[in-house]
């Protein structure tokens, strides 16, 4: 377990979900969905989004919430495998946006779907060892999936932003974390290239299967826990079924993963995917309560996090809109207005 | 390619910094360049709310080069809580579903790209509030 | 300052002219001006055009002209100003001619819009508002326009149906004048069920852009009587303008560009409002023209239209617009409009309109605005 030396903890959290969705059956009924379908429905975003928008609205969240000036920020990451330019970082932009330049540090992470938990893991590390008073950490993505691909009915958009700072100003206080890392080519998307490829069932017990319990099991020991002594719990949640697989694998259970678990209607929003069930549990935990939590990157890559929630949530929370805000706005749209809107007609 | 004009009122797009006038308190967007017989530090940076109302609105249906993939979409002047009017785009809201003084909020969002090789224009827009 | 006078007028037919090139649609335009008076007479020459740097990627049309017309060397000026551009070249003629510093002027607008798609043109045009702070959001004039409209129904309590004297109007007025690009009647119900183009804005309560080119010949009093059997009085020329862009204005449904034009034009003529028997004014859209009417004082603001209604601005009502067809038929020929405008105004002053003759007209009013309003140029005109 990595754990820094001053106590770290989530000052202020903040997410952003577009309000467009395409059901998965909307899908299957193109591309002859055979047997059942992934998820309800996945989130869509529309056409003026991208990873640097939504990284833009839930870091305005995360920063009202802790009512913080954007200048105190060290470092605004975004962690991303949809950034809108290969070379030019998201984070610079969103540093301007925010209002946190020039003195501050901006870059891009990636590691497939774990690219936020990057972030966050180095943003204890920045805290932690007293170089920066402020970090942002964000996980975003607006991914693609080949029309006609499983990965299709899921692949999503979201963001999650995690203000990290003192432990004394959090909301919730990270305990210690650990990663778990191998190089594991469940799925990947070469240079250059607009859509990823995945090896099928080579994706599950493997790659998140073995590499999410990898990280979980090593930071539960460590912290001489078990899955009991949580109140809530969070994995990576690119379909409906994995993460209720590997929670029943380390045995938490249905209803402590439950607040966290949105992607049935959302899909996989990669980068923001377990970062946004995190911030769906923050928005109903009480003071006292804890949480774990287990990203998952193919890669592959797993980061666990331990958190304990503090009395500052109560008020902070309603500072900005919660998560449910951004479930509740649905506007269903149907394939062709979808793949318009995602760049997949052949314009010239 | 257009970089330097973006660039340099990236601030006002990005997250409405207008001014205010540091003597009568007045806020104006977008900042201005000072006019002749104005002190050099009359206006001070000054960065909106973002909240706002409709004062109208309508669909752009026969767009201009560089917005064709856009079209329909709407467009309105929003009257800013701090007094200004503002012109952009309404964004998230169905095109039946506006109404003048409807409440609004900012967001930044794409406003264009620049081609498929060139820069992509940040900008605020309005929606109704979340 | 001396007394200006027109003493001729030319004008090629609104249209999709895609054989000709600007100067050649100039150079008509200019002979007709011209009739029997040779080019190498006129003093000095204005150019208006509002999209040739943009559209033909030509600028410097003052010179192009003068070259086609065989009169290179000459004083020639390049105006834009949108579509006010007419009438702010015809300004700085009339100025010319009043200093006394030349006697005989000829001032000419011309528009090529035909030579690129819609997109582009629909880009260029929004060039007269705020590149940065309103063209960036995709707004056009159009829809500029169209949230004027809304918000002046909204204030006055109008529906749609009620601009559609306007461009009947305009139509209407049109098959009397040969060189209109449209010479069919339309009714209101057509004007209702046309698809809309930018809510409220409909297609047949929008004018279409074309290629077209018209000219006037200016002169001092003495070389006036000399020169034409029915000179026409510039009694009062005046250009004002208003902020760039349309949210900067104190109170978007003022145009006070066009108040103070009017107001500086009608005390210049020393003459009232009722003294004006003809007008024309910019009018794209109907709402254009019930705000420039409010604006210069013809009508109470939100009257316009109920004005309009009610029959006012027909030939034979009390505020009769557009008889020459109006930017809707006549057709917009964007910055040479202001020149068009005063051909058509000339002769209703000398009893040439035909069907769209006002009895007895010998004063008329011409304004042209550019963008919304950002700059507006009034004309008084007398035939003494």
């Amino acid at each position: 377990m990595m754990k820094p030396e001053r106590p770290v903890g989530i000052a202020g959290y903040g997410v952003y979900i577009p309000r467009f969705r395409i059901a998965a059956r909307e899908i299957a009924r193109i591309w002859d969905g055979a047997g059942g379908v992934p998820v309800d429905s996945k989130s869509v975003p529309g056409p003026d989004e991208d990873t640097i928008t939504m990284s833009i609205e839930a870091a305005r969240s995360a920063l009202a919430r802790a009512r913080l000036a954007a200048g105190r920020l060290s470092a605004v990451w975004v962690g991303s495998e949809s950034h809108p330019y290969s070379v030019k970082p998201s984070g610079t932009l969103v540093a301007e946006a925010l209002g946190a330049t020039p003195w501050v540090s901006a870059a891009d992470w990636e590691f497939a779907c774990k690219a936020g938990s990057e972030a966050l893991t180095a943003a204890m590390g920045m805290i932690g060892s007293g170089m920066a008073e402020y970090v942002l950490a964000i996980g975003a993505d607006t991914a693609q999936g080949r029309p006609g691909d499983a990965l299709e009915y899921t692949a999503a958009a979201g963001a999650a932003a995690f203000l990290v700072g003192p432990a004394a100003d959090a909301v919730a206080v990270i305990e210690g974390t650990t990663s778990y890392v191998t190089d594991t080519p469940d799925f990947f998307r070469r240079a250059d290239t607009a859509y990823p490829v995945h090896g099928h069932r080579f994706t599950g017990e493997p790659a998140y299967f073995s590499t999410s319990r990898g990280a979980a099991e090593r930071l539960l020991n460590d912290l001489g826990a078990k899955p009991s002594d949580f109140t809530y719990a969070v994995f990576h949640q690119p379909n409906a079924r994995f993460p209720q697989t590997v929670a029943k694998q380390l045995g938490f259970t249905p209803q402590q993963i439950a607040p966290g678990l949105l992607s049935p209607k959302i899909g996989n929003a990669y980068s923001a995917a377990a970062l946004l069930g995190l911030c769906a549990v923050l928005d109903v935990a009480k003071p006292g309560d804890t949480i774990f939590m287990a990203t998952y990157g193919s890669g592959a890559g797993s980061d666990a996090y331990a958190l304990r929630v503090t009395d500052a949530l109560v008020e902070r929370r309603e500072r900005a809109p919660l998560t449910t805000a951004y479930l509740a706005r649905e506007t269903f749209v149907d394939y062709a207005v979808y793949a318009k809107w995602r760049g997949k007609l052949v314009m010239g | 390619m257009d970089l330097a004009k973006h660039w340099r009122i990236r601030h006002a797009r990005y997250r409405l910094e207008g001014q205010r006038h540091r003597t009568t308190g007045e806020v104006r967007f977008p900042p201005a360049p000072l006019r002749p017989g104005e002190a050099h530090d009359s206006w001070e940076p000054y960065v909106l709310s973002g909240r706002g109302r409709v004062y109208s609105f309508s669909i752009v249906r026969q767009p201009p080069e560089g917005y064709d993939e856009q079209a329909p979409y709407l467009i309105a002047l929003v009257r800013l809580e701090e007094g200004p009017l503002v012109t952009a785009q309404l964004t998230d809201c169905d095109l039946d579903q506006v109404t003048i003084d409807m409440p609004v909020e900012m967001v930044t969002r794409k406003l264009r790209a620049l081609g498929p090789t060139g820069l992509i224009v940040y900008g605020y827009k309005f929606r109704p509030v979340v | 300052m001396r007394n200006v006078y027109i003493v001729g007028t030319g004008a090629t037919p609104v249209g999709e002219h895609w054989d000709r090139s600007a100067a050649s649609l100039a150079v008509e335009a200019l002979a007709a001006a011209l009739g029997d008076i040779p080019a190498s007479r006129v003093g000095a020459l204005y150019v208006a055009s509002a999209l040739n740097g943009s559209l033909e990627v030509q600028s410097q049309v003052g010179p192009m002209v003068a070259t086609a017309a065989g009169i290179s060397g000459i004083e020639a000026v390049s105006i834009e100003a949108g579509t006010a551009s007419g009438g702010v070249a015809l300004r700085q003629a009339c100025l010319a001619v009043a200093s006394g510093i030349v006697d005989l002027v000829a001032v000419v607008g011309v528009e090529k819009t035909t030579d690129v798609l819609d997109a582009r043109r629909e880009r260029a045009l929004a060039l007269a508002g705020d590149a940065e702070w309103e063209a960036i959001h995709g707004v056009t004039t159009t829809a500029l326009w169209a949230m004027l409209m809304r918000r002046y129904m909204h204030n006055y309590g109008y529906g749609i149906e009620d601009f559609a004297p306007f461009p009947v109007n305009a139509h209407a007025n049109g098959v009397a004048n040969p060189n209109a690009m449209y010479r069919f009647a339309i009714t209101a119900d057509k004007v209702r069920s046309a698809p809309m183009v930018a809510e409220p804005l409909g297609l047949l309560d929008c004018s279409t852009a074309a290629d077209g080119a018209a000219a006037l010949l200016i002169a001092s009093e003495g070389l006036a009587r000399d020169v034409s059997a029915a000179p026409v009085r510039v009694a009062a020329s005046a250009v004002a303008t208003d902020t760039l862009a349309l949210h900067s204005r104190h109170d978007p449904l003022w145009l006070s560009a066009v108040a103070h034009s009017t107001a500086t034009a009608l005390r210049a003529a020393r003459m009232t409002h009722r003294d004006i028997q003809v007008l024309d004014v910019t009018d794209p859209h109907s709402i254009t023209a019930a705000l420039v009417l409010e604006a210069g004082g013809f009508a109470e603001r939100g009257a316009a239209v109920a004005l309009a209604r009610d029959g006012a601005i027909t030939p034979k009502g009390a505020l009769p617009l557009a008889t020459g067809g109006g930017c809707k038929a006549r057709g917009d020929a964007v910055g040479a409009n202001g020149i068009y405008q005063v051909v058509e105004l000339v002769a209703q002053l000398r009893g040439q309109a035909g069907a769209a003759q006002v009895a007895g007209a010998s004063v008329a009013l011409a304004q042209c605005i550019g963008g919304i309003g950002a700059t507006a140029a009034t004309h008084i005109l007398t035939m003494e």
